[in-house]
């Protein structure tokens, strides 16, 4: 680890490649608190307007931001929860226990990482079409639930975090294997899963490729497939727009401002291990 | 994968207490107990990871697989049950097609142009944030934001900052005395305003996998780089980044398969004009080229063509890379 002392120079430079990231988040709040007028005039507004309850309002409603906000808790919540459990349950597995066909399987896993989206859409739609899942959300819960992230994560992490004199001890004690993943695994795992939670809660709640081929009509958007729709001019009134990007957005900053920390060590970690 | 790890095997853990604790072994209940005992040993690994299998299979196998066998057939979105049989004239079709190479070429420019600054930046960030630094978690938190902000906000933000008329961007030029650029109808100035969006959403992620790797060096390299007399620059170059090579290389295998999939900035950069990528198709990528034969021209046979062509291209891609770094490390 180094141990040098930042000089004036670091701290300006950091400082101002801070704001440029923070930057357009204030401004689409500035925009999202004037009215179209005013944001066709030069120079562009630097400071907040009044008219941000309006616009919210608006997008709220005409937008169906509500629905689209509610659709997306329960995408995001559902994948996070499935690829947190199943990938607990796969890493621990491959980290921990010994079965014919392991080495295999994992490589398997790592491979799936490969497979970009694009190649397998299309037919994933003629699927959900058959289906007659279209517009609804299963649409893209399913396909998104496991993750071959998720296991290779548990699974590096299970690997030094969890004792197998622990599991052995419970073994012995004539535990089944759910009693062991209940009592020890989930236990022992629990940092690592909270960390994976909040990754694949961003991914999920961003994700936007597949929700717009799979939510095409109106049924039941998606966040970012109802700004889409905004985008494309529905409404043309951009500080409404602006005010459904800020809607789109403001759940997951909330998430990110308290969450921040562990979300920056969760990739950190990931990153090293990876 | 280590085979130490895996210690706990059924034959490794030994007797366990219900069978061992003996005395009633003939009594059925203790049987079928014991016998439970050790199917759930022998087959609760399956079990654990079953369900990223089953769900792979069906969502991820299936449809690779399908992909191809779709490519070589008609379909057509608006009935997809019913496919004709065309040989390879999805493929030669792409191969005559002048949107198809237009659309590659742009996603190779726009993936040029997003992620070189992009990682080059991300690296001096990382250098930067490795200093002994107060308050590094605001910094680290603030540069990740962007990672937070969904494709779809983000687009509709520069989209607005990129107005050609009242855009904040072409305010600041003209007030430092540049002319107003057209940054939606330009076919360069287009593509690196789109270029800006990816750039603005992953340069702070990338410069924390940076600054992980930097924080594994060990500093004695630094001491010892020092001692011989090398100033902070030298030591950045001939220590820090000889040490990070495949972490730069990782982040550059990722960051091209991102790009080669680049979707939603150039959808949403349009404006009102659907998923042609400008009204000259100046920024249309292959993913939305993509997007545009299947969903808005209703070729699902077509589409799947591109996904193959896609996929052959980042073969190649990758094929490049390894014969790269294979001479590099051979040196």
């Amino acid at each position: 680890m180094r141990s040098l002392r930042a000089g004036r120079l670091t701290y300006l430079v950091l400082g101002l490649f801070t704001a440029g990231s923070l930057f357009p988040l204030v401004w689409t709040a500035i925009a999202a608190s004037r009215n179209s007028t005013r944001l066709a005039q030069t120079p562009p507004p630097f400071w907040f307007g009044g008219n941000l309850g309006r616009n919210l309002q608006i997008a709220w409603t005409d937008a169906n931001m509500g629905t689209a906000l509610l659709n997306t808790v329960i995408v995001a919540g559902t994948v996070t929860a499935g690829t947190v459990l199943f990938s607990t349950l796969a890493g621990f597995a491959f980290a921990k226990l010994r079965f014919r066909g392991r080495r295999m399987l994992m490589s398997l896993v790592i491979g799936t990482m490969l497979i970009p989206p694009q190649l397998s859409v299309v037919p994933l739609y003629m699927l959900i079409a058959r289906l007659s899942w279209t517009d609804r959300l299963q649409a893209v819960i399913l396909p998104t639930l496991v993750g071959a992230f998720g296991v290779f994560f548990m699974r590096q992490y299970l690997v030094h975090a969890l004792p197998i004199e622990l599991v052995e001890a419970a073994r012995t004690d004539g535990a089944s294997s759910l009693r062991v993943m209940w009592h020890v695994v989930f236990p022992a795992a629990r940092p690592a899963m909270a960390v994976l939670g909040m990754l694949t809660f961003v991914m999920a709640w961003n994700d936007f490729f597949w929700p717009i081929v799979a939510l095409t009509q109106n049924g039941s958007p998606t966040v970012q497939v109802a700004l889409t729709g905004l985008g494309r001019g529905y409404i043309p009134d951009q500080s409404v727009i602006m005010a459904g990007a800020l809607l789109g957005t403001l759940p997951l900053l909330l998430v990110f401002i308290v969450f921040g920390r562990q979300i920056v060590g969760g990739i950190m970690q990931g990153a090293v291990k990876g | 994968m280590t085979d130490e790890t895996a210690v706990l095997s059924p034959s490794a853990v030994g007797p366990h207490r219900p069978a061992a604790e003996g005395g009633g072994r003939g009594r059925p209940g203790q049987v079928w107990r014991s016998r439970r005992y050790r199917w759930d040993l022998r087959f609760s690994p399956y079990a654990f990871v079953a369900p990223f299998f089953l769900f792979f299979a069906a969502f991820g196998l299936f449809p690779l697989l399908y992909t191809g066998w779709a490519a070589l057939h008609q379909v057509e979105l608006t009935d997809p049950d019913s496919m004709t049989w065309v040989g390879l004239r999805n493929f030669t079709r792409l191969w005559d097609d002048e949107f198809f190479w237009n659309a590659l070429r742009n996603t190779f420019t726009i993936g040029l142009l997003s992620t070189v600054p992009q990682l080059a930046i991300a690296l001096g960030l990382a250098h930067l944030l490795n200093y002994k630094l107060r308050g590094s978690a605001f910094f680290r938190v603030a540069l990740l934001t962007p990672y937070a902000t969904s494709v779809a906000a983000a687009t509709l933000v520069f989209v607005l900052l990129f107005g050609r008329d009242y855009g904040m961007v072409n305010w600041v030029l003209s007030t430092v005395g540049f002319g107003a650029v057209d940054w939606q109808n330009g076919t360069f100035a287009s593509q690196l305003a789109v270029s800006t969006i990816v750039i603005w959403r992953w340069t702070g992620y990338n410069a924390l996998i940076y600054l992980a790797a930097m924080q594994a060096v060990p500093g004695e390299l630094y001491e010892s780089a020092a001692l011989d007399g090398a100033s902070r620059w030298q030591q950045f170059r001939h220590v820090t980044v000889p040490s990070l090579r495949p972490t730069i290389f990782f982040t550059c295998v990722v960051s091209t398969i991102g790009a080669t999939q680049l979707f939603g900035e150039p959808l949403l950069f349009n404006g009102g004009s659907g998923a042609t990528g400008g009204s000259d198709h100046q920024f249309q990528t292959l993913g939305l080229y993509l997007y545009e034969q299947g969903w808005v021209n209703l070729h699902l046979g077509r589409a799947s063509a591109i996904a193959w062509a896609m996929f052959l291209i980042l073969l190649l891609i990758a094929g490049a890379a390894r014969l790269l770094r294979g001479r590099k490390d051979s040196r």
